[in-house]
């Protein structure tokens, strides 16, 4: 056994453990805390299985934003689990179900065709068509743009889901907590510090993800993180719901997207298809226009909807 | 390389989505309007593929970016997904139309929470059918699924009240737990096979079970169970139908009506896609037997407690919990080893048949259940007397849909269930005859629980709480006459539902 | 035992986790939180059948972790959807718990509900 590999044992062992505390744990805000620390560790597994982008990715959602809106919740619910946990009989009938399944799981995965078929060749050999260094980046925007496009829209339907929450008399209102900005210097002084430095990193990690790890989800969140900051800080107000404007930074970057996807019929003759010549450039500004609107996506599912007044 | 008919798959998919995006960018006044004028071009489009696919008796293909699979991503319209596309868009429509008056944007006012709500919510589910009608990869279904559960959901709260909230959240997480294994399933269909494209993976399945010693590798039986139980979920089929009764009786009445007659079936639809499409003369008999007897327990419970209900919508809610049982005597009776091909064909078309027929027959009946609890001022089947009297023609619509949903001839689901009851008696199933009879009778008993008090005397004294426009009335009699219609469509034409269709025939038995 | 078959191992305990909480946890939050469990196991086991597919000079096939990154994206639009709603229903109604009862109320008993038409 290679000292890696005893790494390896040690991370799956410390993430097992971690999703064991977050499931038994009787509190609700440190099996919270416990579900951060899963993203952190997930991260270093995605690096460990050569997927940068992806760790990326898991940083900044599974254990940033996903961690942030848990957070949010746990703080402010006031409910407590009963006395009386659920069943003894439903218990053991769900862990025997559940036992079975990662056994089953198991098995399939031990048991996986060698060699396994895989379709790098074909999405590297697809590259000079989309202009792209970063084969992740073609599959997202070129090979299996329409996933991207129709991901946008689950992420537009899951903004309009969340507003549709808002209590009728405070449709328009501002978000809850950010409405009332306390001026806490330190924040204040984070927010002046960290958010241009921020911003500079989002637009980078998109400039390169055409190329190398990075890309619109990771830069946007990183932006979306930053605007969350100065809104925190009292810097900026948040938005509301009616804001027209903040609806057009939403729909920005899907509409471009659609755009350039209809002009595919004209231009190179499909829908979703890049002329050659233009299709890094196309492709970069994709990227632009969805990064501004997954932040903007990304930070109204953060903030949430306007609560009643009380 | 223009690929034929490909532009009218993609308009397909594109037209809600383009709606939606022009919703949030454009004043709400226009709301509406944007929403109700794409209806038409959708039901179009759907009508142009469905003409396509009738002349070319062929399925469409539409390779999008021209990147074929599996690195590229397919769209497929078959003779199924063509009879979905058009019930599709003459439901939303219909719910569009029923409405349009309900979810206007007040004049001179503040834009209003609800009605730009609803608008968008209605065009982001048609946009998620029409991927899930359309979809031939595993993955893109993946996020087809989650537009129709993340527009469902909040359509169920819209209103915002309590019990609205609880059942959305019930529903919400029936969904995601459905979703989650559904996804598990097709990434360990992409780890045995390297596709995720439904045509590719049934030629790589076909061709291993064709080698000298036909093993089902226990990858496929474990992404087939994984996404069989996840899709079941999302249908509500029994015992994983606790949902649906409060999401679907507590939505405003024209979302009922697409929730109950379009969005539980996109999950079954995909069911058949695995069952069928990709496991071509494959399919599990003990599996398809497995589906038909929870279809059947579905079907003999949903009935009873539709018959225990003190609510009209929840009356209305618990027979879509038994009607979608029928759905399931498909597996058996299309794919039994047995049948002749004759005969698996009948099933094909009754389930189809049943599928569309209550398509129609519950919108309308939800329409019509919304409209008397708007007269009444509730829907306490107790107090229904004489509502009849008030609004005839929403009696009439639910009467009508009732009849069909029975199964009485000559409409649309007494055709459905003849073809499926003929089927299982052919095929020496009678069991599941006896059950479909049954449920027949069931219905019968909890549709009389409405309609007896609703034809009988007014109480004295009575006034109407709110009255109710003859247009609203009418959407919910024309879908009611099109389930009852629908019986009367020539033989000729349910070829349609045939083009495309994978053999299904001479399953193997394991 | 390679490191491949670790980590798949992982995913599918991740896998049996999260399907336990999703299943048998009392809180609606609990039960978000154990369907992220579920569906980073998920992910995982795609990431490893990725790092399986390592070929023409990458360490990993690109199209399952395109595909991941999109997975990851939608299940946190909707764990942002099933927090709002249970903020909303804590706010309306204090509480968090909604499936106590398995039955809606208000049914009416068999024998009276047949053929008297429900009516009084």
């Amino acid at each position: 056994m290679s000292a890696a590999l005893i790494l390896d044992a040690c991370l799956v062992l410390l993430v097992l453990a971690v999703a064991v505390w977050t499931i038994a744990a009787r509190e609700t805000f440190p099996a919270i805390a416990g579900f951060v620390s899963y993203g952190l560790l997930l991260a270093i597994v995605w690096v460990r299985l050569s997927s940068v982008d992806v760790a990326l990715t898991e940083a900044a959602i599974g254990g940033g934003a996903t961690g942030v809106l848990l957070l949010g919740a746990a703080a402010r619910l006031t409910d407590r689990a009963g006395r009386r946990p659920a069943g003894i009989g439903l218990r053991i009938m769900a862990g025997a179900l559940c036992l079975a399944i990662t056994a089953a799981l198991a098995f399939v995965i031990l048991t996986l065709p060698d060699p396994a078929p895989t379709l790098a060749p074909q999405a590297v050999a697809g590259l000079p068509a989309t202009g792209v260094g970063n084969p992740i980046t073609a599959v997202l925007v070129a090979y299996r743009g329409i996933d991207t496009l129709l991901e946008k829209i689950v992420l537009l339907l899951a903004v309009i889901g969340v507003w549709c929450l808002t209590p009728d008399d405070s449709w328009g209102a501002l978000p809850a907590p950010w409405g009332t900005a306390r001026q806490d210097d330190a924040i204040v002084l984070l927010a002046r510090l960290l958010a241009p430095v921020g911003v500079v990193v989002g637009v980078y990690i998109v400039w390169v993800g055409a190329d190398d790890p990075g890309g619109a989800f990771q830069g946007g969140t990183i932006l979306a993180a930053m605007w969350l900051l100065v809104m925190m800080a009292g810097l900026i107000a948040p938005l509301p719901a009616t804001s027209r404007r903040l609806r057009r930074v939403l729909v920005a970057g899907p509409a471009l997207f659609l755009a350039v996807a209809f002009a595919g019929f004209a231009m190179s003759g499909d829908f979703l298809s890049y002329p050659p010549a233009y299709a890094k450039w196309l492709i970069k500004l994709i990227e632009a226009a969805l990064t501004l609107s997954i932040a903007a996506m990304v930070g109204v599912l953060v903030i949430g909807p306007a609560v009643r007044k009380r | 390389m223009l690929q034929a008919g490909g532009s009218l798959l993609v308009l397909a998919l594109m037209l809600p989505v383009i709606g939606i995006l022009l919703i949030m960018s454009l004043d709400a006044r226009h709301t509406g309007k944007i929403a109700l004028a794409l209806m038409p071009a959708g039901l179009a489009v759907a009508l142009a593929i469905a003409a396509r696919v009738w002349t070319t008796q062929a399925g469409l293909e539409y390779f999008i970016g021209g990147w074929a699979p599996p690195l590229g991503v397919a769209l497929r319209a078959d003779g199924i997904s063509a009879v979905m596309l058009v019930t599709t868009s003459v439901v939303i429509g219909a719910a569009g139309l029923f409405a349009r008056a309900e979810f206007r944007q007040p004049d001179n006012q503040p834009e209003a929470r609800a009605p730009l709500m609803f608008w968008l919510l209605l065009l982001g589910i048609w946009a998620g059918l029409n991927a899930v009608f359309l979809g031939g990869d595993l993955f893109n279904l993946y996020v087809a699924l989650e537009m129709l559960t993340f527009a469902a959901v909040p359509l169920v709260c819209l209103s915002g009240k309590a019990e609205t909230l609880a059942a959305a959240l019930r529903y919400l997480l029936f969904a995601l737990l459905g979703s989650a294994l559904y996804l598990l399933g097709a990434v360990l269909l992409f780890g045995a096979y390297g596709t995720l494209d439904i045509a590719l993976l049934a030629a790589r399945i076909a061709a291993q079970a064709n080698m000298a010693s036909p093993v089902w590798p226990l990858a496929l039986w474990v992404a087939l169970a994984l996404m069989t139980v996840g899709l079941l979920a999302k249908t509500a089929l029994f015992p994983l139908h606790l949902w649906l009764p409060p999401a679907h009786s507590g939505a405003p009445a024209a979302a009922s009506a697409v929730l109950s007659a379009l969005v539980v079936k996109a999950s079954f639809f995909l069911i058949v896609r695995l069952w069928f499409g990709m496991l071509p003369g494959l399919t599990p008999w003990l599996g398809a037997q497995l589906l038909a007897a929870l279809g059947a327990a579905a079907i003999l419970f949903g009935s009873v407690l539709a018959l225990r209900q003190a609510r009209l919508k929840l009356l209305v809610a618990y027979s879509t919990v038994a009607q979608i049982g029928y759905l399931f005597f498909v597996f058996p009776l299309a794919a039994n080893p047995a049948a002749s091909t004759a005969s698996a064909a009948l099933a094909w078309t009754g389930g189809w048949m049943q599928l569309v027929s209550h398509a129609l027959a519950k919108a309308a009946m939800f329409m019509a259940a919304g409209l008397i609890a708007e007269t009444l001022g509730h829907d306490r089947i107790a107090g229904l007397g004489g509502v009849a009297r008030v609004v005839p023609i929403t009696v009439i619509a639910f009467a009508l849909a009732g009849a069909s949903l029975m199964g009485l001839p000559p409409s649309g689901g007494f055709v459905a269930k003849l073809l499926l009851l003929s089927a299982a008696v052919s095929q020496g199933l009678w069991f599941w005859a006896v059950v479909m009879l049954l449920g027949g009778l069931l219905a019968g008993g909890y549709l009389f629980r409405v309609l007896s008090p609703a034809l009988g005397p007014l109480p004295a004294g009575w006034t109407p709480a709110a009255r109710i426009p003859r247009d609203r009335q009418a959407v919910a009699l024309v879908l009611a006459l099109g389930a009852v219609l629908l019986g009367f469509a020539p033989l000729k034409s349910y070829d349609l539902l045939q083009f495309g269709r994978p053999a299904i025939a001479g399953a193997v038995t394991r | 035992m390679t490191a491949e078959q670790l980590y798949g191992l992982c995913g599918a305990g991740l896998v049996g986790l999260g399907l336990f909480g999703l299943i048998t946890a009392e809180l609606p939050l609990r039960r978000i939180v154990a369907f992220n469990l579920l569906g980073g196991g998920a992910f995982v086991v795609f990431g490893v059948i990725a790092r399986r597919g390592a070929a023409a000079g990458l360490g990993g096939d690109p199209v399952p972790q395109a595909l991941i990154i999109t997975g990851v994206v939608v299940g946190f639009a909707a764990t942002a959807l099933a927090v709002t709603l249970v903020r909303r229903l804590h706010e309306e109604t204090g509480t968090t718990k909604f499936d106590q009862d398995e039955l809606p109320p208000e049914t009416v008993k068999l024998s009276d509900a047949t053929l008297s038409g429900g009516n009084p």
